[in-house]
């Protein structure tokens, strides 16, 4: 690959690195709030590296909920990186041995975002890399500062992080509306989650929706 | 102790689901019907993360300055604005109602 072809990879994976950083920021602080001490926030960024669970499992702890319905939300919301998993097997010409070990660690909504992306394998693979690394060291940096700034950040709400996070999430989504099925599948996943949502444990409605996804995959594959 | 142990536990599903995923056979890939399910997947689940992250808390549905937030970077997005941009809007928007509020 040419440097032409790398460099607006990895200035978009530098961004998204960023703004996840950013978004880690209110992670830390949230986590420790919700009682869990540094070292504890700083794991469940560098070991279990997936936001959405790790949000389930300390907000699921800081609402009062023991270890089997934390770690079962994020097992639920973790779920999904399987099916990242199957795509980038694809696109990154099925890793083998410790590689592959490593590659599963970094199989994330924004890597497979990025490495999706690209329109030829070498772009794929340097964007899944640069996406990872990028995000790996923000997502950690931003959880430690905001964990051990918890008690001198103002509230997260304040600086309007929680609306930033779902921004993130329909940035990732928007180009992958064209054509009228995806439009459909995100029309019919968003009314079922939130159908859902007062009467599922947390992190359900998220599963229940990916339902959505395999049921029309199913009734509309020739 | 009990944390400890949710993240331990959390931490090893969430890391079997990711290497599942990279390690079914390929034949099992090969399947128009997987590939097609597997490309609408992100679609939904992306679509249900936006829409709960933006309306819900806990059980409840709520409306706040979130959902004034994410509308505003739904605008950037349409004027083409780069990621971090979009997120920057959103954020200021919610921030700046809530100030004003």
């Amino acid at each position: 690959m040419s440097p032409e072809h790398r460099s607006p990879i990895l200035r978009n994976a530098l961004a998204i690195g960023a703004a996840t950083g950013a978004y880690a920021l209110s992670f830390g602080a949230l986590s420790v709030a919700a009682g869990l001490t540094v070292p504890q926030t700083v794991a469940l960024s560098l070991l279990m590296f997936t936001g959405g669970s790790q949000f389930a499992l300390v907000l699921t702890l800081g609402a009062g909920g023991g270890w089997v319905p934390a770690s079962g939300s994020a097992a639920l919301l973790g779920f999904r990186n399987a099916f990242y998993g199957l795509r980038i097997a694809e696109l990154l010409g099925r890793p083998r041995g410790w590689r592959r070990l490593l590659t599963a660690q970094f199989t994330i909504d924004e890597t497979t975002a990025m490495a999706l992306g690209q329109e030829e394998p070498a772009a794929s693979r340097y964007a899944f890399w640069a996406t990872g690394l990028s995000v790996y060291v923000l997502w950690g940096a931003g959880t430690l500062a905001g964990a051990l700034g918890a008690q001198l950040l103002p509230d997260p709400r304040a600086l309007g992080l929680d609306a930033a996070a779902p921004a993130a999430f329909l940035a990732l989504l928007a180009p992958r509306l064209r054509g009228r099925e995806p439009w459909l599948v995100a029309a019919l996943a968003v009314a079922v989650a939130l159908l859902l949502v007062p009467v599922v444990p947390a992190g359900v409605p998220v599963l229940v929706a990916g339902l959505v996804a395999v049921a029309v995959g199913l009734r509309g594959t020739p | 102790m009990s944390i400890w142990l949710a993240v331990g536990l959390g931490t090893l599903a969430c890391y079997l689901a990711k290497l599942a995923g990279l390690s079914l056979p390929a034949r099992v890939l090969e399947r128009p019907r997987v590939r097609h399910i597997a490309a609408l997947l992100p679609i939904a689940l992306l679509a249900a993360l936006t829409a709960l992250q933006t309306v819900s808390t806990g059980s409840r549905l709520v409306i706040d300055a979130r959902l004034a937030g994410v509308a505003a970077g739904a605008v950037a997005l349409l004027l083409r604005a780069p990621f971090i941009v979009v997120v920057a809007v959103a954020a200021g928007t919610a921030a700046l109602i809530r100030v004003l509020n």
